[in-house]
């Protein structure tokens, strides 16, 4: 890897001159963002915060429970408490940051995973190809919730085996995007000078031909984001994502679901479940914002009038 | 006007003006403003005339044709100016209107049959579509003339080539197809858009012949867009030529090929004068020895192919698409292993898959590909893509590579700012010299030049064939150059290997090869190559036909 290493600080003269006009793009960048964009990064950055500052932001801690269960909102429990006493403002804090989270590692995780088999599937094209579609195939035909809470129910219901096992079972459809869309750039002839030039896997995957796919990959990313967050929602809605006391948007909307019912006598009461549902939309909505800016921004649409 | 006889196809009286354009401004839309294309040009053409349009590109003249129609390109907008086409008035006419003269009135080629047709139906459904759905004549009616139409442009089996789907039939055929397509419902004007620029040439001649005859035939008006002065020799009565969207010269074609005024005018006239001193070098760098190839392990694309390459010399590798010139390369290259004999190099047998090869062995060849767009990565700097070879093969600090990007880039002559810029910021000249500086990088001693030049203009090649000829003479570097295009070879060649089939017909110097006798294929080939003389293509029909 002594190999790597002197790339990243190649031409440092020249670096320095390239890092600028890069940060001045970007910028443009931003300033010409349509409002959409705009509202999707406020909402994504305002998440994060909260999520980073969770304990200092939240009046309570995570678990705290209070003697009056579904109490009515008032100023001391700005969203009341739920079913054993938990101040759910606190609560909902928290779950951004238990969410987001885990919704993010498994993200990244099934996109390492898919993503570098699919690219190694369309430059090999042979039998590792075959074996790779294959197996992805299998695991593409049994139902993903019901193989999800199979899997589950094997290897217990902790937050690593939750991460791992929503990781692979996403990552084939990030291996098909992968390959499909690779296919097309391994026959370019860039690909094939970096080939006679010798150079290896490793460089022909990350170098040639990641950069061109990445429009698709990042597009996918923020699908497969919001996906995972109601993967992780409907599983905790089920009672096999994230355990109790840890808070989670999925699992709260299911402990206060039958407030709903009370909403002729107390509007408010019957809100309080829906409260964790909008910020799943609303994160949802902020991150595929954000992602068609993106793509508008890189498949070169602007250029057509 | 409209009192013509369709059916003897004698349309008005030759002379009378048919299209009037006057001070036409084209604007196109980009980098988030609109730029002026075509900045005030003026066209007449009369009935029976065909105009020669040529020009570099971007010089507009595809727009100008395209605007003879009343048309625009997504992305452009006519400005100003009038276009009169035979009482109407093309400018302020209502979509409806024009929709009425295109197609039936007016015709348009393109450059790209195989991309124009609809792979899913007949040719002959798609050949009278325009006139049927004109109402010009009936279907049936509208058939039996489409097979003439065949018949005249000289397609094998008129009767029933028709009824084939576009990808059973060659480019040429294609090519052909469309302009009796064109010419079925009879048009006053017919635009030809490079129409042979993407077929080899000894096709072209014959498309070429056969849409000379169909023209005169009709006594149809054409407008013929190239970039190819000895093309548009042979087909127009008078030429026009565009640069930056402004008119340059305009002249009849003899007067214009003999006698041109301005001197960009000469320029593209002396880019077919460059010529290259033949060497004889003795010194063989590369010699391919009695090597089989096939593709798949079934197809047998090379026969026992034998090329020796002398060091410091120019061997250009001549022959029509599916000859086996670019996968001779391959074989070189390592990508595909030949099935029998051998490559040496310096002597000695170079190992016959790409992988089984040393760093060493990979430095030493390297290549050049036809198109520059697809042959560097979109996402990196030129930067990064000339000091990879420097890094990979040479390791040098990032100091020596600055300082070795620099001079290269002189080598090139590029100005540095273009370091840091992305390929598609570049022209397609400037991004066949970052190639070329990509492969020098490497410090090879043999470069293989994949039809480097055939997608470039005249004065572009010229440009890139004096840098190659330059940097051969400063570092002995040997070229195995292949093309189709002869006016390139006897710029830059000192031999030549003629293949035909998968096998070499002849390999010599260029003098033996270009003198007579010469083998019935090499003949066939060298008296296709369009000349600068307006009386060529009419020579070589009756020398072919006699």
């Amino acid at each position: 890897m002594s190999e790597e290493e002197t790339y990243s600080a190649a031409g440092e003269v020249g670096q320095v001159k390239m890092r600028r006009t890069a940060l001045q793009r970007m910028w443009i960048d931003l300033k010409n963002a349509p409002f959409s964009a705009w509202f999707g990064l406020t909402v994504v950055v305002a998440y994060l915060l909260v999520a980073l500052f969770a304990p200092i932001v939240a009046p309570y801690g995570e678990a705290q429970v209070f003697p009056a269960p579904y109490a009515p909102w008032s100023a001391e429990h700005y969203f009341g408490t739920d079913q054993i006493g938990r101040d759910v403002y606190t609560r909902l804090i928290f779950g951004a940051r238990n969410t987001i989270g885990i919704a993010l590692m498994t993200t990244f995780l099934s996109f390492a995973i898919g993503g570098s088999l699919g690219l190694i599937a369309a430059i090999n094209r042979s039998w590792l190809d075959q074996i790779f579609s294959r197996v992805v195939d299998v695991l593409m035909a049994i139902p993903g919730l019901i193989f999800a809470l199979m899997l589950l129910s094997i290897f217990g219901s902790t937050v690593w085996t939750l991460v791992v096992i929503i990781a692979v079972l996403d990552s084939t459809r990030v291996f098909r995007l992968t390959r499909a869309v690779s296919l097309n750039v391994v026959v370019m002839d860039y690909v094939e000078a970096a080939h006679l030039r010798g150079e290896g896997l490793g460089w022909v995957m990350r170098r040639e031909i990641l950069p061109n796919i990445l429009p698709p990959l990042v597009a996918e990313f923020g699908l497969r984001f919001c996906f995972v967050f109601l993967t992780i929602a409907s599983l905790s809605f089920l009672g096999v994502g994230i355990q109790p006391p840890t808070a989670d948007w999925g699992s709260m909307v299911r402990e206060n679901a039958s407030l709903i019912q009370f909403a002729q006598y107390d509007m408010t009461a019957a809100i309080t479940p829906l409260l964790p549902a909008a910020a799943i939309a609303l994160l949802t909505v902020g991150v595929n914002f954000i992602v068609d800016w993106f793509l508008h921004k890189t498949s070169g649409l602007r250029d057509e009038h | 006007m409209s009192t013509k006889n369709k059916k003897s196809g004698a349309k008005g009286t030759k002379g009378d003006i048919l299209l009037e354009m006057k001070d036409i401004v084209i604007d196109g839309y980009s980098d988030e403003r609109w730029h002026e294309i075509v900045k005030g040009v003026d066209l007449t053409l009369r009935r029976g005339e065909v105009m020669g349009l040529i020009g570099e590109s971007g010089a507009g003249k595809s727009t100008l044709g395209l605007a003879a129609m009343g048309f625009v390109k997504p992305g452009c907008r006519l400005t100003s100016g009038s276009i009169d086409f035979d009482g109407v008035d093309l400018m302020n006419a209502p979509e409806s209107k024009k929709r009425q003269l295109w197609g039936s009135r007016i015709a348009y080629v393109a450059q790209s049959a195989a991309a124009s047709f609809n792979p899913a139906h007949r040719l002959i459904e798609q050949t009278v579509e325009s006139a049927v759905g004109h109402a010009v004549r009936e279907e049936s009616e509208a058939k039996v003339d489409a097979r003439e139409l065949y018949a005249s442009l000289q397609l094998p089996d008129p009767d029933n080539i028709g009824d084939r789907y576009p990808h059973q039939v060659s480019g040429g055929q294609l090519q052909r197809v469309m302009t009796a397509m064109a010419m079925s419902p009879r048009p006053d004007l017919i635009i030809f858009d490079e129409p042979t620029t993407a077929l080899d040439v000894t096709t072209q001649v014959e498309v070429l012949v056969a849409m000379r005859e169909i023209v005169e035939r009709f006594n149809t008006a054409a407008i013929y867009i190239t970039h190819d002065l000895a093309v548009v020799a042979q087909m127009a009565d008078f030429i026009k030529v565009l640069r930056y969207g402004e008119e340059v010269e305009e002249a009849e074609t003899r007067k214009m090929l003999t006698e041109p005024k301005m001197p960009y005018t000469k320029s593209l006239w002396s880019v077919r004068a460059l010529e290259k001193p033949e060497v004889k070098g003795d010194d063989i760098v590369i010699s391919i020895k009695g090597v089989d190839a096939a593709y798949g392990g079934a197809v047998k694309v090379l026969h026992d192919v034998n090329i020796d390459v002398p060091r410091g010399s120019t061997v250009a590798v001549v022959g029509e698409s599916g000859s086996g010139k670019s996968t001779t390369a391959r074989v070189i290259t390592g990508l595909l292993p030949p099935v029998k004999g051998e490559v040496l190099f310096n002597g000695e047998a170079l190992p016959n898959a790409l992988k089984d090869r040393n760093k060493d062995q990979l430095r030493r060849i390297q290549m050049i590909y036809q198109s520059a767009d697809t042959a560097m990565n979109p996402r990196q700097t030129v930067a990064e893509i000339i000091s990879r070879p420097l890094q990979f093969y040479h390791d040098m600090s990032s100091k020596q590579r600055e300082a070795r990007l620099v001079e290269l880039m002189k080598m090139i002559e590029l100005d540095e700012t273009f370091l840091d810029r992305l390929p598609n910021e570049l022209s397609g000249g400037q991004k066949q010299r970052i190639c070329i500086a990509r492969a020098l990088a490497a410090d090879p001693d043999v470069i293989i030049c994949d039809e480097v030049t055939s997608a470039l203009d005249q004065i572009v090649q010229e440009g890139i064939l004096k840098l190659l000829l330059r940097l051969q003479k400063e570092f002995n570097i040997t070229y195995l150059f292949i093309t189709h295009d002869i006016a390139v070879v006897t710029a830059i060649s000192d031999e030549i290997v003629v293949m035909f089939q998968g096998e070499v017909v002849e390999q010599g110097l260029k003098s033996e090869i270009l003198s007579p006798p010469y083998p019935d294929y090499t003949q066939l080939l060298l008296s296709s190559v369009p000349e600068m003389d307006p009386d060529w293509l009419t020579q070589l029909t009756d020398a072919r036909s006699a």
